[in-house]
């Protein structure tokens, strides 16, 4: 499915006025009060109160039970079971009677409407409403293909969850990952790609290939991963929408650990020659390619700030794996970890403030942080084995794989910033190598 | 002494399954299939008997004698790809095997344990696969029938989650195939 073609429009309070609903859109949302600080340690959850949304059929309580599904796994939200609510049939036409809803300690309530246009779109309406002050916090409307309801979900997910956090969401997003299957001894691995919360999975290799540690682009169309295919293991390049491979380069030897630059301009990956690995960068246009480290070491899992201007890596050049930072160009590597144990696959988040890593120490894979000069380091997981952290698009959520010690294989979890609501994501059967997808907007 | 010849023993029926394994990866990559030099003596069509050698020794210069006389694979301590003295010795055995049976190129693949991240086992496993080729150069092997992979963690052989399975995962098999490469 191509969903840089989706076609979903968003309109504000305004488009509400317009439509004549300005009854209810007239209140500001500048003084809403309901809010939840996540930058602190210990968040509790804010009960909200997700009615089904209005519609013909049950597309309206699908929507709204993603919405409640979204929200409910972020940790920040504690939705209110719907047998408790007093109030009900409402639409977002009429104001909600308050005290039903505070009366249940709802602190946030949710009201939305679905219908079909006559050319066969969908409309999706929803408001969000903070129920102890009485006032409208967001009202939007979307119109998208029937196809794309679990999105307009997400998207309206997305809105609340920034309207009372202040922070952006990364509900509507996906992730790429290798699905695993068979012998431990000789696993298939299948590059796949789902939504975050593990619907829409879909197959885009057919596991002849060994395949490993895709990445997305920033805008989400292309995929860069590992693949033994050919006999010789290379970095691919994928279309997503048109399914079109391409090896990346022409290096003399195994390359991998590929990753793209911020600008999707460039990919950054290892080379390995003679038993050594260092990194280069490809210039994806032109094809230069940049030599950035030069050691008689193992240099890999470079990734960019999202600046563009400096990379951290992990070398074994001083002995075990540390993590290092150097400018774009290659220039001055300073190590940036000092603890006891084995730093590797470093990735910067996208706000820019972390770099997040698996630790090996005392027998334990760890995903833990660090400030991009090393300082504030914080271990988030610690276990049998945890490994390779993507960041969540607002750089608040993590996910991992694990392998629990006679489990038999890997799988997905995702764990906040805090160290807290570590969950399972759901795939079918073992999961490891996940990437993030920007929001896909 | 007595030790690693009981290790090299009980190594040689991994071997065998190893070698199968090695077989089936190198088909799925779309490698030059080395199921035809099993047993079957290389281009002098010595012995051919199919792998079915008396005591499982194989007739002289079949790949089954080079995995089973001479043995195919080395290890490597954690973490390092140094060559051990056990290794050394192998390593020496398969030298003159391969100079006295020239028709062979030899891929040498590179592992590692599944204590490690996904990224740096490759790495290690090209870096043992080279330090392999390396000392096979030193005794003589011509590095133009030689080639390496690494599969980093990706192909163990011994499967379970401890140490007695990740020693034996920690190594560089060399694995013959056809005529020149």
């Amino acid at each position: 499915m191509d969903f840089s073609r989706t076609t979903i429009m968003r309109s504000l309070c305004s488009a509400l006025i317009a439509l004549g609903m300005a009854g209810f859109a007239t209140i500001g949302t500048a003084e809403a009060r309901v809010t939840i600080d996540i930058s602190g340690g210990n968040v509790q959850p804010l009960p909200i109160a997700i009615t089904d949304f209005q519609s013909q059929d049950g597309l309206g309580a699908q929507i709204s039970s993603v919405v409640q599904a979204d929200l409910k796994r972020s940790g920040l939200f504690a939705p209110i079971d719907k047998a408790a609510f007093i109030q009900t049939g409402l639409t977002p036409d009429t104001s909600p009677n308050f005290q039903d809803w505070t009366v249940i300690n709802a602190q946030a309530l949710v009201v939305g409407r679905v219908a079909r246009e006559a050319d066969g779109r969908l409309r999706v309406e929803f408001r969000l409403w903070d129920t102890f002050a009485g006032q409208q916090m967001d009202g939007q409307q979307f119109y998208a293909d029937p196809n794309d309801w679990r999105r307009i979900a997400h998207i309206i997910a997305d809105a609340i969850y920034k309207q009372i956090t202040g922070e952006n969401g990364y509900f509507d997003s996906r992730v790429v990952f290798v699905s695993e299957s068979g012998d431990k001894a000789n696993r298939v691995k299948r590059l796949a790609i789902m939504d975050q919360d593990g619907a829409n999975l879909r197959y885009l290799t057919e596991g002849r290939d060994l395949v490993l540690t895709p990445r997305f682009s920033p805008n989400r169309q292309e995929i860069t991963y590992m693949s033994f295919g050919n006999g010789e293991p290379r970095v691919y390049l994928l279309q997503l929408e048109t399914g079109q491979r391409e090896i990346v380069g022409n290096f003399p030897g195994m390359t991998f650990s590929p990753r793209f630059s911020p600008d999707g301009q460039k990919v950054v990956m290892s080379l390995s020659q003679d038993g050594n690995a260092n990194i280069y960068a490809m210039d994806l246009r032109s094809r230069a390619t940049q030599r950035l480290t030069s050691t008689a070491a193992i240099d890999t899992s470079p990734s960019y700030s999202p600046d563009g201007s400096r990379i951290v890596f992990e070398s074994d050049r001083g002995g075990r794996q540390q993590l290092y930072t150097m400018n774009a160009d290659g220039s001055n590597q300073q190590r940036i970890s000092f603890g006891d144990g084995a730093y590797s696959t470093p990735v910067w988040s996208p706000r820019g403030d972390l770099i997040a890593f698996t630790k090996q120490s005392g027998g334990q894979f760890q995903i833990g942080v660090m400030r991009p000069d090393g300082s504030g380091e914080r271990i988030l997981t610690s276990g049998f084995h945890n490994e390779g952290p993507t960041w969540a698009p607002n750089g608040r959520v993590l996910m991992f794989f694990r392998d629990s010690q006679g489990g038999g294989g890997p799988q997905l979890f995702s764990i906040d910033l805090s160290g807290r609501n570590e969950q399972k994501v759901p795939t079918q059967g073992f999961a490891s190598d996940p990437a993030w997808s920007p929001v896909l907007g | 002494m007595s030790l690693s010849r009981i290790l090299n023993l009980r190594f040689v029926a991994i071997a065998v399954a190893g070698l199968m394994v090695a077989g089936c990866a190198n088909k799925q990559n779309g490698l030059p299939d080395n199921a035809a030099g099993l047993g079957l003596g290389g281009a002098g069509g010595m012995g051919g008997a199919g792998g079915m050698g008396g005591a499982g020794g194989g007739a002289p210069g079949s790949s089954q004698d080079f995995t089973v006389n001479v043995g195919d694979r080395v290890f490597f301590e954690t973490d390092s790809s140094s060559i051990t003295a056990d290794a050394q010795q192998t390593l020496q055995r398969q030298a003159q095997w391969l100079n006295q049976y020239p028709q062979y190129a030899i891929t040498i693949e590179g592992h590692s344990d599944e204590r490690g991240t996904r990224e740096y086992n490759l790495a290690l496993g090209a870096r043992r696969a080279a330090a392999t080729r390396d000392y096979l150069a030193q005794l003589g092997v011509n590095a133009n029938r030689m080639r390496t992979i690494s599969y980093g963690k990706e192909r163990p052989v011994a499967v379970c989650d401890n140490i007695s399975c990740w020693s034996q995962n920690r190594r560089a098999v060399t694995v013959l195939g056809g005529a020149g490469s």
